[in-house]
């Protein structure tokens, strides 16, 4: 039940259009493509930096929609945690990385794509936590 | 215009999550369970995400202006401070208990599965917390005259 196929090559190819979209929003607009940055500066937005943010972040179930149209095979989705779990990980996902001022995207992706330090430790960090949790979770607890 | 790019950009970066199986957080969970029946496609996907930003980046870091005006806005930053590992612990909490991470969880809003919808929702509320307790300034800093970003 926990386990899945590993599958380098679409890793590979949905890890550079990942890394394509990023570029583009640099380049095009100047911004980082930080998931948590622009969700979190959504929140209490400066004069007219909101529209791009929200353009962006409706872009993302849009294209996740696209490919479940496409190939019905990617559709698959197994959250199997309680509720009470679900809240507590999107509270933390929410305070940490805003507290840390991104995420997989903004530090694992863009930040260390720009060689930045900060960035190497957060990746470095939430990593090893997500890895010390789910070895809790799955090898000392019992859980899924 | 700056809208309709970011729409296009958010569009491709969920094409490239849900290509990647990202979207799909007993993928993530698989990675992170090294422990496990390992599947190590998620550093993969940095690596192919990494082998683009990264010549990519350093394209951008030679242009003065982004193509559609204004400036670039980078982070400043090079100082590791305590929040910066006390969120980064946090946000791995978080992403180890169920998978999601903020990029396909909001992404996976497509699905329109209630656990989705209540991982998103509890997501905002830790952001909306967050912002409404600190509420500082901007750390992404607009550089004034972009033409070579500093390094951090």
């Amino acid at each position: 039940m926990n386990e899945t196929a590993f599958t380098p090559l679409t890793g590979l190819l949905g890890g550079a259009l990942i890394g394509v979209a990023s570029v583009g929003l640099l380049l095009a607009s100047g911004r980082i493509a930080g998931i948590s940055g622009i969700l979190g500066r959504s929140i209490f937005p400066a004069a007219g930096d909101l529209a791009w943010r929200l353009a962006f972040v409706v872009g993302l179930p849009i294209g996740a929609w696209l490919i479940g149209v496409l190939a019905p095979a990617s559709r698959a989705l197994a959250i199997t945690p309680s509720a009470p779990r679900l809240v507590a990980g999107g509270l933390l996902v929410g305070i940490g990385t805003q507290m840390a001022n991104g995420c997989t995207s903004g530090h694992g992706i863009c930040g260390l794509a720009r060689g930045s330090r900060r960035s190497l430790l957060a990746t470095a960090v939430f990593m090893a936590a997500g890895m010390a949790t789910t070895f809790v979770a799955r090898h000392v607890i019992g859980a899924p | 215009m700056q809208a309709i790019v970011a729409l296009l950009c958010g569009v491709a970066f969920g094409v490239g999550l849900a290509v990647s199986g990202m979207t799909n957080p007993a993928k993530v969970l698989a990675f992170l369970d090294v422990a496990g029946r390992w599947d190590p496609t998620l550093a993969f996907v940095m690596g192919g995400a990494l082998a683009v930003a990264a010549p990519g980046f350093a394209v951008a870091r030679r242009r003065a202006r982004p193509w559609l005006g204004g400036s670039f806005a980078l982070p400043t930053r090079s100082d590791v401070d305590a929040p910066l590992a006390v969120g980064s612990a946090l946000f791995g909490v978080g992403w180890g208990l169920v998978g999601l991470c903020p990029g396909p969880a909001l992404a996976d809003l497509a699905r329109g599965a209630p656990s989705v919808f209540a991982f998103v929702a509890a997501m905002l509320a830790g952001v909306v917390l967050h912002r409404s307790t600190t509420r500082r300034g901007p750390a992404h800093a607009r550089v004034p005259e972009a033409g070579v970003p500093k390094a951090s």
